[in-house]
């Protein structure tokens, strides 16, 4: 067998949080039980939430449309499980916003087979017909940010897809989802990769994985059958190198220019539990009903990788797993990026890679505010060579427009590099969140003035 | 069990460690042996000015925060370490109210009138040295010798002198080793200098424990060493090039190297976070600049010593040079203006 040698090139500065994977990344995925209730939110994804075609009272089967796409930036949403649809009704979500939501009440004696879709030959289906399937299975970014995918897959005219670059990466400490299903999938990794490349055109793909799952990447090397032009790439272990621009850096040795895309330098990358879920799905015309979720932290029981339909309220599942006496803040996500949930009745949806538990001596967020010391740690953090100290400054004296104009404060992707090493725990992604949003709001006053 | 209120907080959930506070606790802990060692050369007229920087350094602060409805901020070590950088800079025998004034000026000067911590510009301790060199230049250049056989049971009168009344010296020395090269071209050997056998201010002496403690800082990454790396370089290179060119004029690397104030400024004041640059490049540039200027100032300026005035000026090029040497952002192709 051949020999895997770690890529040696990567991108500027990141960061070394300590990984924690070590407690589920050898736990095979299992399936998680049918809470009695679904609570399925209409906004799962990026764009305009669905719009429900089913009513009160009706019954609908396993993979069944409950809700179509409301345009080119939107996607379906398919019944998780097969039962009754009890009321329809705004749901809460992470965001803290209200969502029009369905509540599901599952046939506890169904055998919950899947109703059969309209089956995409992937030798016979052309590129649009691809994407157009992408779209009709309700297929999400997986990796956490919930961009629909087929926007992400349709490249400009004017531009050429030169790689398909599939992120295994999978940087944010904790989380194991992809490390499994790159183990535990493989067959739906290399499926789904081979519909991508078509759709996109690309004339070969890239699977880019940290150093820390050598099993996984040995484990597809193995799979991948020689005559397909897909190459295993192992990259140094570095946060955030899951990020669409620094894994592009890291494996293609090129800069995405500020303000562009991915497809600015040839490049497509969509991650490798979409691309699994893409390869399951398709031949079937199924919708997407379930993803892998890794549940862990200090106060969680019975940590592991689950197979959870969506719409499972966060409640069952941590009722599910057990979880300690004491604990203190749950997220949705990595603890890099992951969002604090303040509401334990929202649900599991597309974009939910992970649920962290942690007790009250794990958290952080308390720590005292002290004044920035100019200790450069964040500058020699992030991983886009932005100032965030200077900007944390100039957030405190409101400077918005000129954190924009001077400090690329629009190319900040809110990776929170620059927060974790900071000594004086100055909340600095929390400012930059706050400034970019409210330069994109200034912004968009003065074209409608 | 799941009716407990949670907690929400912006992420990251995780933190890498060393706070501030901790950062400044472990620099107390490294300057403490050389503080130690300079109460042993010097006695206790060293662990008195040593006492009244931090004393005063620290009832400044407080009253300071008090006065400007500040939160109190002297648990945060800060002003500890500018007590005890300031104290380090003086002579031995140099008078206890003359210290208060430093350590008054240093605080309120050198940090508060910037707005505290973080957005002072230069190094507070040395504002206060730089500001008592100004108002008494004889008394800040009168040494006293190291290792007197009594200075464990007399204080030198002189430390004790009211305040403005000009103090009265019982014994003094002549010279430091700088100042003995510089007027009278004597070079004291290179291994007195190291291991602090001689006179000077208190942190002037063991230029081989503040290396030490210099070193443990770096290793646990609480402070540059590429700030020192580059300071003493040049230092070496620049006096090593003029002692080839000239030895009899050119003082050694050696000599350079471990007279005078270089380590203590090297290791502990250039470093301080707050007066030096963020960026790599910033600090290679600000550390060549300060030890260029040590060299230049000690050959050819009027004063013995360049150590300090060196660090003020570098700290205040350190904005400009952030700005200067700023560094191309990703995915852009050239830097912006600003
Ligand atoms: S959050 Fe923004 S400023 Fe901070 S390290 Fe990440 S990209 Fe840089
Ligand atoms: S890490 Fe924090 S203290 Fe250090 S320079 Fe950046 S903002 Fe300031």
């Amino acid at each position: 067998m051949k020999m895997l040698n770690i890529h040696k090139d990567t991108f500027k500065h990141g960061v070394h949080p300590p990984e924690y994977k070590e407690e589920t990344n050898h736990l095979p995925i299992r399936q998680f039980d049918f809470a009695p209730v679904l609570i399925i939110p209409m906004a799962q994804h990026i764009g305009s939430p669905s719009e429900i075609v089913v009513r009160e009272g009706q019954e609908v089967e396993r993979g069944q449309l409950l809700a179509k796409s409301t345009g080119y930036v939107s996607v379906p949403i398919h019944a998780p499980a097969a039962g009754i649809i009890r009321k329809i009704a705004n749901v809460p979500t992470i965001s803290g916003k209200m969502s029009p939501g369905i509540f599901l009440e599952v046939f506890p004696f169904s055998g919950q087979e899947v109703a059969e879709g309209m089956p995409l030959d992937l030798e016979t289906a052309s590129a649009d017909e691809i994407l157009k399937g992408i779209q009709d299975a309700g297929i999400v970014g997986l990796g956490g940010a919930a961009f629909p995918t087929h926007v992400k897959l349709k490249v400009p005219d004017d531009k050429n897809c030169e790689v398909l670059l599939i992120n295994g990466i999978e940087c944010e400490p904790y989380l194991t989802t992809d490390h499994r299903v790159m183990l535990e999938q493989t067959e739906d990794v290399i499926h789904g990769i081979k519909y991508l490349m078509k759709a996109t055109g690309a004339p070969k793909a890239i699977i880019g994985i940290e150093a820390n799952k050598m099993d996984a990447a040995e484990h597809l090397e193995r799979h991948i059958p020689k005559d397909l032009p897909i190459e295993v790439k192992v990259v140094p272990v570095k946060y955030p190198q899951g990020a669409e621009k620094m894994l592009i850096t890291s494996i293609m040795g090129v800069e995405v220019p500020s303000g562009g895309l991915p497809i600015d330098v040839g490049a497509v990358v969509v991650n490798v539990a979409t691309a699994a879920e893409i390869g399951r799905l398709l031949p079937h015309g199924w919708g997407i009903q379930e993803r892998v979720v890794t549940i862990t932290g200090p106060g969680v029981k019975n940590k592991g990788n689950y197979l959870i339909p969506m719409g499972t309220p966060l409640r069952y599942v941590l009722d599910q797993v057990g979880i300690s006496d004491n604990i203190s803040e749950v997220y949705m996500g990595g603890p890099m990026m992951g969002m604090a949930v303040s509401n334990l009745d929202i649900s599991i949806v597309k974009g939910t890679s992970g649920i962290l538990v942690f007790n009250d001596e794990d958290v952080v967020s308390r720590n005292e505010e002290h004044p920035c010391i100019k200790c450069g740690a964040c500058v020699e953090a992030c991983p886009l060579s932005l100032n965030p100290s200077r900007m944390g400054l100039m957030a405190k004296f409101k400077a918005y427009d000129r954190m924009a104009e001077e400090q690329n404060l629009l190319d900040c992707f809110e990776c929170g590099s620059c927060s974790f090493v900071c000594p004086s725990y100055i909340p600095l992604v929390q400012y930059f969140r706050l400034s970019k949003s409210i330069v994109r709001k200034r912004k968009s006053a003065k074209q409608h003035a | 069990m799941l009716n407990k209120t949670l907690h929400i907080s912006t992420s990251p959930h995780i933190v890498k460690g060393n706070s501030t506070q901790v950062i400044m606790k472990n620099v107390v802990y490294a300057l403490i042996p050389a503080a130690l060692f300079s109460v042993f050369t010097f006695g206790l007229s060293a662990l008195l000015v040593l006492g009244t920087a931090v004393a005063s350094c620290l009832i400044t602060e407080y009253a300071l925060c008090k006065v400007s409805g500040r939160k109190v901020t002297t648990s945060d070590y800060s002003a500890v370490i500018t007590g005890l950088l300031l104290g380090m800079t003086l002579p031995p025998a140099f008078p206890l109210w003359m210290v208060a004034c430093g350590g008054f000026i240093a605080i309120g000067l050198g940090k508060f009138v910037f707005g505290g911590l973080g957005y002072n510009v230069f190094n507070p301790a040395l504002v206060g040295r730089a500001v008592l060199q100004a108002a008494f230049p004889v008394a800040i250049t009168t040494w006293t010798d190291a290792l007197s056989a009594d200075r464990f049971t007399s204080i030198p009168s002189s430390v004790l002198a009211l305040p403005f009344m000009e103090p009265v010296y019982d014994i003094t020395s002549g010279a430091t080793p700088l100042s003995a090269f510089k007027f009278d071209h004597h070079i004291t050997p290179s291994f007195d200098l190291a291991f602090g056998m001689i006179g000077g201010s208190l942190g002037e002496t063991s230029s081989f424990l503040i290396l030490a403690g210099g070193v443990y800082l770096m290793v646990r990454k609480m402070a540059n060493w590429k700030i020192t790396a580059s300071i003493l370089t040049s230092v070496i290179v620049l006096s090593g090039a003029l002692h080839l060119f000239n030895a009899e004029l050119y003082p050694s690397p050696l000599f350079m190297l471990f007279s005078g104030g270089l380590m203590l400024g090297a290791c502990f004041m250039a470093t301080d976070m707050v007066g030096s640059p963020l960026t790599t490049k910033g600090i290679i540039v600000y550390g060549a600049f300060i030890g260029i200027l040590v060299v230049v100032i000690r050959i050819w300026g009027g004063l013995p010593e360049g150590v300090m005035y060196a660090i003020l000026l570098g700290n205040a090029l350190s904005p400009q040079l952030d700005q200067w040497l700023k560094p191309r952002v990703y995915g852009t192709s050239k830097k912006k203006k600003s």
